[in-house]
């Protein structure tokens, strides 16, 4: 677009495509809106650099999602646990929300994202999360105590199938399977 | 071999086994929905638990690579497992190394990345570039994956590009080639709207946007149709007029009536003519000036009519039949026959929406939703009193009582009502305008009753008055008129209620946007369309005319009057009632409408491509006898058509053929229910086996602690 903009190498480019489910305009798109959030002088060298996780959060498609903070820690690379995003992490993420996705791909990357404490598995504590997450935060829409325990006794009963107690991916991507609606609603574009 | 590295690790683990302590069986006291994760057990004991590789799997990259090289070696060997006898030191790493977290040198990682490697170099080049691209693994991982397969594959040269994706997934190339050119000349069209729909889910969620992609398919439809019509029909026809009447002079009344200056016009069946097109004999009406020679090719204008009309419903059949089943193929599923609170619950976010106040009330719509189902859940238990029972029956007779006397009332007067209609101009008018009122005026009806039930009826009316043209004049009328008041019903339903609603009312809620009317409108519409398209071969083109206009007329008022749907309506299946909804009694009405008219009708005399025939099919058939006569070598395409097309056996031949397949799915099905209801059986099996085998494990630690 503008002449400052430094282009993506079209070596990346191709590998990019390969690796990723995104095609070359949606990766463009996605180099394009990644060096915008940095500031002005590291635009150069986008491919290497870090945006913090404040930045990448006041993106619209990320902004008033209530996953947003799941979503930066499972998709960022970055050592030291402060959740900033290379421009790969970036592509990462998109490419798992993007249309052409596998439901295999989407229901792994879903169960990371639902599983708050991470120790590989959901229990009680992921799931009152989970739910707290869906109804939002506000006082008059959340689920009473009372309800919170019938719904979880109900998910562990359908989705529990070796009876441990807690949700393995396994599991997760067998309940997953089951909806239709998943891949549809699974999905940001920018 | 899991039985194996668990007591390898009792043994190395605790010397009390050699002193050969009994070891009570336990009675495992399980209360039923105790969680396993016991604060009790010991900090080795939770560490164990949490390397089981049923747990890894979710987190760590070690136990990713080792499944998915798991995955490989299965595709390598094409058998679904491997023979648990291989237990060399390269083989099942997932198991060996069970206890990923606790070992900190990076080489495990490293070995098994180079396991990984190897296996995917003895795959082809594109079951290679599909498990790269399928591996949940992050990108970096996967360039150094990639870096390292190039380097070993060609050890001399620098890693190059490959080609690019398409023919990676090779079976999808194939696919995608052949309809590649079908579908470049829509994908022009499709652009624009793509980013208005993703403005439409973006603010009101998927099941708004499922009405507007169903808006996009019948255009579709309808494009198919007039190309089709456009080529084989009225581009012919306009380049060899026959000789008409002078035209009647044009007033602006005929876009609304349709006749007038349109009568004699290509968009009227009575315009086409009978004769082949491009011979000059039998155009003239004088016999002797015929230069007797056959034109090179011979368009036999009846033919093609038919031809055409017949094939374009053919091809919208096939159309509809393919999404019908495609999308029942995404939304049934076998074997859940369990509740799906877990479903709802796992898939119920929408990340496409994106405004804050969408977000907020798609939060809200969940909650709700949850409780109703909570709630509906507690009462079932619960079962209801008689005096309940009989009143929810009671209220329910009422609704379907009121219901189909409105219906039955509204054909009645319409038969009345047409049968003393006038033929002056502009009274003609009349007919579809109070067929079009009744339209709108009735689901407004039934949403009142739908407060005491769920009820949504459409009531498709299509009287035939007269013949040929005047049936296409009709049905133009109405595609109009339906138009017009879907306008008018945008205008006032949206606009003015929601002016109502602010200013008068001041209350701060939009009307909401009603799905299901107007998907029953768009289906109203293209009822009207298939069932015209015989009788006036241009409809199509005014039927796209309208859905391009409405896309932009609904779009607006949507996004300026209302708000998202507060009932919670699952998009896919949503998707498959709709295109259901089209396919039977819509479209089948039309097909049998057609056949009906095209078999038994008589055509009229005097106008039209089928003057002077019995039926309109007796066309096919005299050029078939035309055909045998001038080419005795062509006989087996007599027979075909005798024995064949018209012969009822094959009919019955064909649905014994159907209903063979749909029985023999019909137990597959069956078969497939047991065998998931048994591994189900046999993987709690398992799990009390876990359970058992974890308490056994915390019983040996205390006691080692309490010895210690």
């Amino acid at each position: 677009m503008g002449g400052s903009a430094s282009l993506l190498p079209r070596e990346a480019l191709g590998e990019y495509q390969e690796l990723t489910f995104l095609t070359k305009q949606e990766i463009l798109l996605a180099y394009k809106r990644f060096s915008e959030l940095l500031p002005k002088e590291e635009r150069e060298n986008a491919c290497s650099a870090r945006v913090p996780k404040s930045q990448i959060l006041t993106l619209p498609e990320l902004r008033a999602n209530p996953f947003q903070h799941r979503i930066c820690r499972v998709f960022s690379t970055s050592g030291n646990g402060d959740d900033s995003m290379s421009f790969e992490d970036f592509l990462d993420m998109l490419s798992v929300f993007s249309d052409s996705a596998t439901l295999d791909i989407k229901s792994h990357y879903a169960f990371r994202i639902f599983d708050f404490d991470e120790d590989g598995t959901l229990d009680r504590s992921d799931l009152e999360k989970l739910v707290d997450c869906l109804t939002g935060q506000g006082e008059e829409s959340r689920l009473s105590n009372a309800e919170m325990e019938q719904l979880i006794q109900n998910i562990l009963e359908e989705s529990d199938i070796d009876k441990d107690g807690t949700i393995n991916l396994s599991e997760f991507q067998h309940v997953i399977s089951r909806s239709p609606d998943f891949v549809s609603s699974f999905k940001i574009v920018l | 071999a899991l039985h194996t590295s668990f007591h390898q690790l009792i043994q190395e683990q605790s010397s009390l086994m050699e002193a050969a302590l009994e070891l009570e069986m336990q009675e495992r006291s399980r209360e039923p929905g105790q969680d396993e994760q016991h604060p009790n057990f010991s900090p080795t004991t939770l560490r164990i638990l949490a390397s089981m590789p049923s747990r890894t799997i979710g987190r760590s990259r070690g136990a990713i690579i080792s499944q998915y090289y798991n995955r490989t070696a299965r595709l390598r060997r094409r058998s679904s497992r491997p023979p648990l006898q291989q237990l060399c030191r390269t083989a099942r790493p997932s198991l060996r190394h069970y206890d990923l977290e606790t070992d900190p040198t990076r080489a495990t990682l490293e070995e098994k990345r180079s396991l990984l490697v190897k296996e995917l170099l003895s795959l082809s080049p594109g079951q290679r570039s599909h498990m790269l691209l399928t591996v949940p693994l992050s990108l970096a991982e996967k360039r150094t994956l990639r870096w390292v397969l190039s380097r070993q594959s060609q050890p001399g040269r620098a890693p190059h590009r490959t080609s690019s994706s398409p023919c990676g997934r090779s079976k999808d190339c194939i696919v995608l080639v052949s309809l590649g050119c079908g579908l470049l000349s829509l994908l022009a069209a499709a652009q624009p709207w793509h980013y208005a729909l993703k403005q439409i889910g973006g603010r009101f969620g998927s099941s708004v946007l499922s009405y507007f992609v169903f808006l996009k398919t019948l255009l579709i439809f309808n494009i198919f149709s007039l190309l089709i019509l456009l080529v084989f029909v009225v581009a012919p026809q306009a380049v060899y007029p026959p000789p008409s009447a002078s035209p009647r002079p044009f007033t602006g009344l005929e876009l609304l009536t349709g006749a007038g200056y349109f009568t004699h016009s290509l968009l009227y069946y009575g315009y086409y003519s009978n004769v082949t097109l491009n011979d000059p004999c039998a155009s003239s009406p004088n016999g002797s000036m015929c230069p007797h020679t056959a034109p090179q090719f011979p368009y036999n204008m009846p033919l093609a009519y038919v031809f055409s009309i017949g094939v374009s419903f053919l091809l919208t059949c096939v159309l509809l039949v393919y999404s019908m089943s495609r999308s029942f193929g995404e939304s049934y599923r076998v074997g859940s026959s369990t509740g799906d609170l877990a479903v709802k619950v796992f898939c119920a976010w929408d990340f496409k929406v994106v405004q804050r106040r969408s977000v907020k009330l798609q939060c809200e719509n969940i909650c709700t939703q949850l409780k109703e189902l909570l709630a509906e859940q507690r009462s079932r238990s619960c079962s209801l009193s008689l005096c309940q029972r009989l009143g929810r029956t009671v209220v329910l007779l009422l609704a379907w009582v009121l219901s189909l006397s409105s219906v039955l009332g509204c054909v009645v007067a319409l038969r009345y009502f047409s049968e003393h209609m006038h033929v002056q101009e502009a009274i003609l008018l009349v007919l579809p305008l109070v067929v079009s009122l009744l339209n709108v005026l009735m689901p407004h009806l039934y949403n009142l009753l739908a407060t005491w039930e769920k009820q949504d009826s459409p009531v498709t009316e299509v009287y035939v008055a007269c013949w040929e043209t005047c049936v296409g004049q009709d049905l133009y009328r109405f595609v109009v008129m339906d138009f017009i008041f879907t306008l008018l019903d945008t205008l006032f339903g949206e606009l003015v209620w929601r002016l109502i609603l602010e200013k008068k009312l001041k209350r701060n809620q939009k009307p909401e946007f009603d799905i299901a009317r107007n998907v029953l409108e768009l289906i109203y519409g293209q009822t009207l369309t298939w069932l015209g398209v015989l009788f006036a071969p241009l409809l199509p083109a005014i039927q796209t005319l309208k859905l391009v206009l409405l896309f932009y007329v609904k779009k607006t008022s949507l996004m300026q009057n209302c708000q998202s749907p507060s009932k919670p309506w699952q998009a896919s299946r949503m998707s498959t009632f709709f295109i259901t909804l089209l396919c039977f009694p819509s479209f089948l009405g039309a097909a049998i409408f057609l056949s009906y008219t095209i078999l038994s009708v008589r055509p009229s005399e005097t106008c039209g491509p089928f003057q002077g025939l019995e039926t309109m099919y007796k066309s096919g058939k005299t050029w078939v006898q035309l055909l045998e006569k001038s080419n005795p070598n062509i006989t087996w395409f007599a027979w075909v058509h005798q024995y064949l097309v018209e012969n009822t056996f094959l009919l019955f031949f064909m649905s014994g053929v159907l209903l063979a397949v749909i029985y023999f799915n019909i137990q597959v099905v069956r078969g497939q229910r047991r065998i998931i209801r048994l591994l189900k059986e046999q993987i709690a099996n398992e799990g009390e086996d876990k359970i058992f085998l974890i308490q056994k494990l915390h019983s040996v630690y205390e006691q080692r602690e309490r010895r210690a």
